[in-house]
């Protein structure tokens, strides 16, 4: 418990508090990363507003790469203070078990760490104009597709820029998520991060209607799970008399501990759970991801996969792991379930997926599915290799669909067609683009979890956690879903080297310098964290502690 | 003030011999650098990238000349010295696990070696400078040779097994690289991978000697093995020696691992020369005389050393009297030799001081011959058959001479080289072991000496003598300088080499600190009785040749005659490639295409099975996904309470 943002005052304090509302005590250096970014976001809507057309796209990829940047200096900065993390272990402890409402402990900082790592490449994706000019966004999202209006906008040389201030508050509640130490900041920061997240998925320049499709569904289903997620609090408020983290796993040990509201705790349990899995992607909770990561434009998709998975699976950590030990035999095999489910349903769907994103969209729940076995082992351990993968497979996932934005169709002369993700249409790229699909067989490598890549030691660490915890079935339906898993990654592979073109249709287009950029710096680091991974685990086994 | 300056020279003169010792492994690196230079550099050494291999190879030999004179200075007792290079693999514990380090051994018999690569290898560098002048690829042609030089150096110099094997993979790489040196031509190709092949069986034996050396001794070094062998059960030696004679049949193709040294007579003349006559081919006797304390801890496995070398110097032998293509020939007659040595290896201490010395002898005699056939491959546009020369003699007199004086060393007719030599090897045969056994090896290795001076008169006079039956087109010339005068200073050790090792026993006084020096015994027939019936055959195999070929009167048909049913079957190698195909190709292929088969149906039948059972269930399982976000929540609400009920039963 540490850098109380607003000593949030819980419900119950302020009713019992008789009208006083004590002051918050805020440590603005330990949520300063979380300033800085939504500072940025703040100044990007002001952009919008006051900065003129022409330039507005050069200033907007300026200030959420600065506001990232810094905020990621920032977290280093707290990381490196011990100094904060101290006192707020020990101020926790005098306050009497008084909690804030955020927590900046060192899993916090990991997480929010790797976020904005992430976000920064998947802002140097969104930023790509070489390829089209306009950019991957539809110049004016409230044009109706094929309307008068929106040609109008396309010849009048629209560009999008409104994305970037929405991927930064979108990051800002990601960062905030799992460093929510109650249930309503943890509500609040959901919304935070998944409005913008709806808004982004409809922004496609291409396909329009399809992305708007996929904006309605995931907004219409996150709406829903969100209500579920609100329930739960609610009840295990009623439960606990509190909504902090701490308080409720009081109430789940301690003797003095309510009787006979147990149905309130488990349905609360139950709902809150729903919440969290439906962000993550797992079954039978994940039926939204295949048509959202299709329908939104590839770059989000990608900021979509890899930011989103580390913010729900911090948070699903932090509640798991703080709030609810107490409770853990009465809803784990519920999350076996749920995991041994996704792990499957992701690999078995995967493999009749002829739609590149499709594919990787069930990859991603099946991943989901590998990383639960990680928390279900409750071990530090668990959670260190729950950190890895994560962040091994955002760099994986950030660098594949920034590829996927590379292969387009022919379009007429010069000009670009969308994106070719249809999986016949990538057969022979081998031979017409080799660097393309070397670095794409990488990703694929990694998503397999072969050995010299990210993958495998992330897939190592949380198999090796589940069995160490016990959960050796887990850990058996692990690896054979990633059997099966293998199958279609290596497909893949067989198709861009082992087959013939499929002929002038499909055009590989050159890239600007940051996906250049991007591409890289992901290819590089699942190299690294294959071949010398102790440099992050040290890391991960380091910052593996939740303070209560 | 005179004591003083006595004390000076002698540090100084110390001072000098730890320099050479501390940087003998500059013996193997400096070859070694040139390899590197010249395959890394590129075209851009082209011009005089094989200048500099010649003189690194000089320069090689320079260092163990030194060394020799230096070692020479010391006591018998002191000539063995080890020099730690590094710890190459530290695994486990001090005592337990396996340590190796990487060291050399400079002792009489590895230097005798380093003195034979690097001198024999030198003026063969030499002669491939005219010889391989108009080939596109002489730059990687002296890469390769360096490589050589430098892998069989390592190979004699190593202090334990393990670095040992790797020199014994280095030279195996090279006479592959080399053999297939024109592997634009698919039978060279075939000839390279064969000998490749051939070696990896040997291969397996070495390892599996060293895998078992380990296990019992838990240490791979020389100097922790060799002293201690007589404490291992006879059964580990026994396994051991078997393994490493397997290992040696296969590099210095010995019977029953012989079928591809024939073949790698693909490779360009002085490679031949170099590697497939004068040294790789006898790193299998090193391997034997180096590993004797093991051999002579199992007298079962030393029978069978024995054997092996009796066998293959009937065999090469016999094979050699049939080859009309003079490479081929004088191939046979490497492995008749080397079976001699192998014979030697296997009679015990006096019978390494043979083996050697033979070895050494036969190093300079053969590589002289093979360069002599080079020569006159050269002269006759690289025609090898000897149906087609006849009467050189007069048109390349260099070649002549220095090839007659080769002849003779081989043939044993002292006072050449090979008499001295082979003559002991015969003796040795006679002398050792009871009963049966001095007679059967003792009559083997002198009718192969009768046999061997046919083939060999047969060979030389087909070429120099006799009438001319070479074809109109070719005109035969003596070849240049650079390939004549390392003939002739080979000539000069095929003469004299054997005399001057042999005087006073030096050689012998030499490799007593390895060999452990033994005692000559008495032959079942007395010595010189014994050398002169050796000579007389000789003198009759040689007078029987030159009726045939050699006499004015002899006529030699341009074509083949059909022959009898043994030259037949010589002329086919006495069907090693038939037996090794009925034996081990054919099985093999069957096996290979049942195992196909089983993973075709068996495995493969099983894994499509599974594949295609979970696209099925993928197929059914995708139609949950309808599209419609109704249907969507409505499973999102079937998980809910699938999932809330799940938690509540667990209670109940």
């Amino acid at each position: 418990m540490t850098p109380l943002v607003s000593a949030a005052p819980s419900l119950a304090d302020v009713l019992t508090a008789a009208g006083t509302i004590p002051a918050p005590k805020v440590d603005y250096f330990a949520v300063s990363p979380l300033l800085v970014v939504f500072a940025a976001a703040i100044v990007g809507v002001m952009v919008e507003a006051f900065a003129p057309r022409g330039s507005r796209f050069r200033i907007q990829v300026g200030v959420a790469v600065l506001g990232l940047v810094a905020g990621a200096a920032l977290v280093g900065a707290v990381a490196v203070d011990g100094r904060v993390l101290q006192t707020a272990g020990s101020a926790g402890a005098a306050v009497g078990g008084i909690v804030g409402a955020v927590v900046v402990d060192k899993p916090a900082l990991f997480l929010q760490g790797s976020i904005l790592v992430l976000s920064l490449l998947s802002v140097l994706t969104m930023a790509e104009r070489t390829v089209e000019s306009g950019g991957p966004f539809t110049p004016q999202a409230s044009a109706v597709p094929g309307s008068p209006a929106e040609s109008l906008a396309r010849r009048a040389g629209l560009v999008q820029s409104e994305v970037f201030p929405l991927l930064m508050f979108s990051v800002g509640g990601m960062m905030l998520f799992p460093a929510a130490n109650d249930l309503l900041t943890m509500f609040i920061a959901l919304e935070v991060f998944s409005l913008p997240l709806y808004l982004m998925c409809g922004l496609a320049r291409r396909r329009r209607l399809l992305s708007q499709e996929a904006s309605l569904k995931y907004f219409l289903l996150g709406a829903f799970s969100s209500a579920f997620f609100l329930y739960g609090a609610a009840l295990l408020y009623g439960f606990a008399g509190s909504v902090r983290l701490f308080d409720i796993a009081q109430a789940i040990s301690g003797d003095s501990g309510p009787v006979g509201k147990d149905p309130l705790l488990l349905l609360g349990i139950a709902l809150l759970a729903v919440g969290l899995l439906f962000k993550v992607g797992a079954a039978p909770f994940h039926i939204w991801t295949p048509d959202v990561y299709q329908g939104a434009p590839t770059p989000v998709t990608g900021f979509m996969a890899a930011c989103t998975k580390i913010a729900a699976f911090g948070a699903l950590l932090r509640v798991s792991y703080v709030a609810l030990p107490g409770a853990r035999w009465d809803w784990t095999p519920a999350l076996w379930g749920v995991a041994i489910l996704t792990m499957v349903v992701g690999a078995v769907i995967a493999i009749v997926q002829t739609d590149v994103k499709r594919m990787l969209a069930y990859s991603s729940i099946a991943h989901a599915g590998f990383i639960l076995t990680g928390i279900l082992a409750y071990s530090r351990s668990g959670v260190s290799s729950v950190l890895f993968y994560l962040l091994a497979y955002g760099f994986s996932t950030v660098g594949a669909f920034a590829l996927v934005t590379l292969v387009r169709d022919a379009g007429d002369g010069d000009a670009v067609g969308g994106e070719a993700t249809h999986l016949s249409q990538w057969a022979g790229l081998g031979r017409r683009s080799p660097l393309l699909a070397g670095l794409f067989t990488l990703f694929l490598l990694a998503f397999a979890g072969i050995p010299l890549t990210s993958g495998f030691i992330g897939k190592y660490a949380v198999f090796s956690a589940a069995v160490a915890g016990g959960g050796w079935v887990l850990a058996l339906v692990g690896v054979l879903a990633s059997a099966v898993a293998a199958f279609f990654y290596l497909r893949v592979v067989v198709l861009m080297y082992f087959s013939e073109p499929s002929g002038p249709t499909t055009v590989v287009a050159t890239p600007g310098v940051p996906v250049v950029v991007a591409v890289s710096v992901a290819a590089f680091a699942t190299l690294l964290l294959g071949v010398f991974p102790t440099v992050v685990l040290d890391l991960t086994q380091g910052a593996s502690a939740f303070l209560p | 003030m005179t004591p003083l300056i006595a004390e000076g020279t002698r540090a100084t003169a110390e001072a000098a011999s730890g320099t050479l010792q501390t940087g003998a492994w500059l013996l193997v690196g400096l070859p070694l650098l040139g390899a590197a230079v010249l395959l890394l550099g590129g075209r851009r050494t082209n011009a005089w990238g094989h200048w500099l291999a010649v003189a690194l190879s000089w320069a090689s030999f320079v260092w163990g000349a030194l060394l020799f004179l230096d070692l020479r200075g010391l006591d018998a007792e002191q000539r063995v010295r080890n020099l730690h290079l590094f710890d190459w693999v530290p695994a486990g514990d001090k005592s337990t696990g396996f340590n190796v380090s990487a060291g050399l051994q400079l002792d009489p018999l590895s230097v005798a070696f380093v003195l034979l690569v690097t001198f024999v290898g030198s003026l063969i560098l030499v002669y491939s400078v005219a010889y391989m002048e108009h080939d596109p690829d002489r730059r990687r042609f002296f890469a390769y040779l360096n490589l050589f030089v430098a892998s069989m150096l390592l190979l004699v110099l190593a202090d334990n097994y393990l670095l040992l094997y790797v020199g014994w993979e280095g030279v195996g790489l090279a006479s592959y690289l080399l053999i297939g040196f024109w592997n634009h031509n698919p039978a060279y190709a075939a000839a390279s991978k064969k000998a490749f092949i051939a070696n990896r069986v040997g291969d397996l034996g070495l390892s599996i000697a060293i895998m078992l050396m380990f296990a019992g001794f838990g240490t791979v070094s020389f100097a922790e093995v060799l002293p201690n062998a007589d404490k291992a059960s006879e059964g580990l030696l026994t396994a051991i020696g078997l393994m490493l004679l397997l290992g040696a049949c296969g590099k210095s193709a010995q019977f029953p691992l012989q079928s591809w040294l024939g073949d790698a007579m693909a490779g360009p003349t002085p490679v031949s020369a170099l590697i497939h006559a004068a040294t790789m081919v006898t790193a299998g006797v090193y391997l034997v005389v180096r590993s004797g304390p093991i051999f002579e801890g199992a007298p079962t496995a030393q029978l069978v050393v024995v054997i092996v070398g009796a066998v293959t110097l009937v065999f090469g032998a016999v094979v050699g009297c049939a080859k009309d293509d003079i490479k081929k020939a004088l191939a046979a007659s490497t492995m008749s030799q080397i079976g001699y040595m192998m014979l030697a290896a296997g009679l015990g201490p006096i019978g390494y001081y043979f083996a050697i010395f033979h070895l050494l002898t036969h190093g300079f005699f053969k590589a002289g011959m093979f360069l002599g056939a080079g020569s006159v491959m050269h002269g006759m546009n690289d025609s090898v058959d000897m149906r087609r020369f006849g009467g050189l003699s007069t048109a390349m007199v260099t070649t002549y001479a220095t090839f007659g004086l080769g002849w003779l060393a081989i043939l044993g007719i002292p006072p050449f080289s090979g008499f001295w030599s082979k003559d002991g090897i015969i003796e040795t045969a006679f002398a050792t072991g009871e009963g049966w056994r001095p007679w059967v090896f003792g009559l083997t290795a002198m009718l192969g000496a009768a046999v061997t001076a046919f083939y060999m008169s047969r060979l030389f006079f087909m070429t120099f003598r006799g009438r001319k039956r070479w074809p109109e087109e070719a005109h035969p010339h003596e070849s240049p300088a650079l390939m004549t005068v390392p003939m002739i200073v080979l000539s000069v050790g095929s003469a004299a080499l054997g005399f001057l090792l042999w005087s006073g026993s030096r050689f012998e006084h030499w490799l007593e600190p390895v060999t452990g020096g033994g005692v000559e015994g008495e032959p079942v027939i007395p010595k010189y009785v014994l050398m002169a019936i050796t000579v007389a055959l000789v003198l009759g195999g040689a007078f029987f040749a030159w009726s045939r070929y050699g006499s004015a009167a002899a006529t030699v048909p341009q074509e083949a005659p059909r022959g009898s049913l043994l030259t037949r079957a010589a002329r086919r190698d006495l069907y090693q490639d038939d037996v090794n195909e009925a034996l081990l190709m054919r099985p093999g292929q069957y096996l290979t295409r049942s195992l196909v088969f089983v993973d075709n149906r068996g495995v493969d039948g099983v894994v499509r099975g599974v594949a295609a059972g979970i696209g099925g269930i993928a197929g059914r399982l995708r139609r949950w996904q309808t599209g419609f976000v109704r249907s969507y929540a409505t499973s999102m609400l079937a998980g809910v309470l699938v999932v809330a009920l799940g938690i509540l039963a667990v209670r109940v």
